[in-house]
């Protein structure tokens, strides 16, 4: 994986010295809190309900096991000994201190990490395939990519005061794991006929109160174009996205009121003139990270067998172990979602067991997923009955990835100034109902948000919850029919909204409904999409 | 309008006000313009040869299009004065220089020793911008 060499060492401490400055003013007086916001959104934290809460980057999701150590440290120390794994790959402490902040930056610094740009009206940490190096279905590794895009767009001097934040993803599968299509530029790494790498640019999607799946802008990017066709991308929001209203400044509503072929034309014209600018790092320098994503030391002829005689460890292996591109290895998904909890959250200690892990078992790599889940990239067979086991004796073995219970909720109300509903119990109850029956049920995603900013992903789940606040009460709003991966849809929202108890049952019709209309081997979403919205409605409202 | 607080160059400030983009069109004699969030400052590239002062105005903080105004104007080929003017925090000074200005009019006015030490923090720099600065990229790979 990455590893800083002296400037970037130098470009994270150089931002803890300036945030500690910032903060000092701000403590002295000489910073108004309207001034102060933006400073402190840019370094990811943000003043919640009860205290501040601090999100911390995780580039594309990577981690070492050092760092995830430092992690769980952190959560000790400076929070109340959890951290919060959240759909942007990141991980944020919830009880955190203004004065202690520049201090916990600078441990992250010490492990080669920041909160750079992880909120405020900018770029934010770029996000992407959890399986990136391991899928057997990629054509190169889009870690890389992501990289150079993280270089590019940190401090940033033209885009650090945009209408609105901006989200970057960047895959190289065919299977979208990332829900690139949802976000401001969805990048996807590609082949042309001629047999070169480039990047095929998605502008324009989003979730929010306007969801909205990103068209293509461009098929094909060159590889010694690709910041400054990104560049462009970036200028054209900036001079003419709007800012008149906050929720019609996301880049998706310019794309959408420009259309897509003149917002094209204007990048492409903004593209030609930067073409001319020599803005674009050479390919050497692309040459030089990817020398940080090359495989690991794989044992060639490592064991394909695996011992499935344990019932619960085969039900895991079912559901939480993927195929590998190495023969005789394979991706676990350690589940963050135990029955009952708190969707992404961890203890200290799981979090420096599953450094540990990752240490012994994953060379030394571990990945955040924008599911909520941690990933343990590249793991032999033949160690997984004994990873499996240390799982099970943590908390962290619930065999239920992609099931019912593998739910995404946003921190809700519970903790965000923001939400309207609380997410957590929802999700909590949802999790014992219907964790019973998930093998029944098979795949089906459930995403649940508090409010309409959708951090939940609720308009992409095979089922969404929206939490609304009517008339001083919560009330739930449920969605069937959102997807995010290649065939990305939206949910269609059923009817009137629920009580907290009555979305449980809702949710529960709708899986009936499902297993009584299921042919074959449908999942919860073909079912739905075969038969549409009619005899669910009846189901839940008849 | 605030006083220019910081210049970093040499030669004579203009001291005629800028006027509008507007009356800047129908006023071919004009040496000075001033150009609001919305206007495009592409309208003003048949014209950067007679222009000695372009001020861009940051009327609000949170709005951000006058950094792109910058470039767009650098990167054109202008050499003249460019001014920020309006509400210029102190932690917004470094990206705006980094964006082609060189003089710098903030209403309300920064502390001083807060501006140097804005403007001396960062000894590199990841972006290329017509600054002239090396980015990082340049320098591994010098």
């Amino acid at each position: 994986m990455y590893k800083y060499d002296n400037y970037d060492q130098a470009m994270v401490d150089t931002r803890v010295e300036e945030f500690r400055d910032q903060v000092k003013r701000r403590l002295e007086g000489h910073l108004s809190e309207d001034h102060f916001k933006p400073l402190r959104l840019q370094n990811g934290l943000y003043l919640q309900l009860h205290a501040y809460m601090l999100r911390v980057a995780v580039p594309y999701g990577t981690l070492s096991s050092v760092q995830m150590r430092a992690l769980g440290d952190i959560a000790d120390r400076y929070d109340r000994g959890y951290g919060h794994f959240t759909t942007r790959q990141n991980i944020q402490y919830n009880w955190i201190k203004l004065e202690e902040t520049p201090d916990l930056l600078a441990e992250l610094a010490a492990v080669e990490m920041h909160a750079i740009q992880t909120s405020g009206n900018c770029i934010r940490n770029i996000s992407s395939d959890q399986y990136a190096g391991a899928a057997a279905d990629e054509i190169v590794d889009p870690r890389p990519y992501a990289e150079l895009l993280r270089q590019w767009s940190s401090f940033h001097p033209e885009f650090l005061v945009l209408p609105r934040k901006f989200k970057i993803a960047v895959i190289a599968s065919e299977t979208d794991r990332a829900a690139m299509k949802l976000h401001d530029i969805g990048i996807r790494m590609v082949r042309n006929s001629a047999g070169e790498i480039g990047a095929a640019f998605y502008v324009g999607g989003g979730m929010g109160r306007t969801p909205m799946i990103a068209p293509l802008v461009r098929e094909f990017v060159p590889l010694d174009q690709l910041v400054t066709y990104a560049e462009a991308c970036l200028r054209v929001y900036n001079r003419y996205g709007r800012r008149d209203n906050k929720y019609k400044a996301r880049i998706k509503i310019l794309v959408h009121e420009l259309g897509k072929d003149e917002y094209t034309r204007q990048v492409e014209e903004e593209f030609a003139l930067l073409l001319t600018q020599g803005i674009e790092p050479p390919l050497a320098e692309l040459e030089r990270i990817k020398t940080h994503f090359t495989d690991p030391p794989f044992e060639v002829g490592a064991p394909e067998a695996v011992d499935r005689s344990d019932p619960d460890f085969a039900l895991w292996l079912d559901s939480n172990v993927e195929a590998h591109k190495q023969p005789g290895y394979a991706i676990a998904t350690i589940s963050l979602k135990p029955v009952g909890g708190i969707p992404g959250d961890a203890s200290a200690d799981q979090i420096r067991l599953m450094a540990d892990l990752g240490l012994q078992y994953s060379f030394d790599e571990l990945r955040v997923t924008h599911a909520q889940n941690i990933v343990l990239p590249h793991v032999r067979k033949a160690d997984l009955f004994a990873l499996w086991q240390q799982l099970e004796a943590n908390g962290l073995g619930t065999p239920n990835l992609d099931a019912i219970d593998d739910i995404i909720a946003c921190p809700g109300l519970d903790y965000c100034s923001l939400a309207n509903a609380r997410s957590i119990p929802v999700a909590q109850k949802l999790s014992e109902r219907l964790a019973p029956r998930r093998a029944e049920i098979g795949e089906l995603k459930l995403k649940i948000s508090g409010c309409i900013n959708a951090c939940g992903h609720h308009h992409a789940g095979h089922i969404g919850i929206l939490g609304v606040d009517r008339k001083g009460t919560e009330n739930y709003q449920l969605l069937l029919g959102g997807c995010e991966g290649d065939d990305t849809s939206l949910g269609t929202i059923t009817g009137p909204g629920f009580s907290e108890d009555g979305i449980v049952d809702a949710v529960e019709k709708a899986t009936e409904v499902y297993l009584s209309n299921k042919q074959g081997e449908e999942r919860f979403l073909d079912t739905y999409r075969r038969v549409g919205m009619a005899p669910f409605k009846e189901a839940i409202y008849g | 309008m605030g006083d220019v607080q910081f210049r970093f160059r040499d030669d004579e400030p203009v001291s005629d006000p800028g006027v509008t983009v507007d009356v800047f069109g129908a006023q071919t004699n004009a040496a000075a313009v001033r150009l609001e969030p919305g206007d495009d400052a592409r309208d003003l590239l048949p014209h950067l040869d007679r222009l000695k002062l372009i001020e861009v105005n940051f009327p609000m903080f949170t709005d951000g299009r006058g950094f792109s105004s910058a470039r767009v104007l650098r990167e054109a080929g202008y050499i003249g004065e460019l001014r920020a003017v309006g509400e210029l925090p102190v932690d917004h000074l470094a990206l705006l220089r980094r964006c082609g200005f060189d003089a710098f009019a903030p209403e309300p006015p920064v502390n001083p020793a807060d501006a140097e030490n804005a403007f001396a923090r960062w000894d590199d720099v990841y972006q290329p911008t017509t600054d002239g600065r090396v980015p990082i990229w340049a320098k591994r790979h010098g």
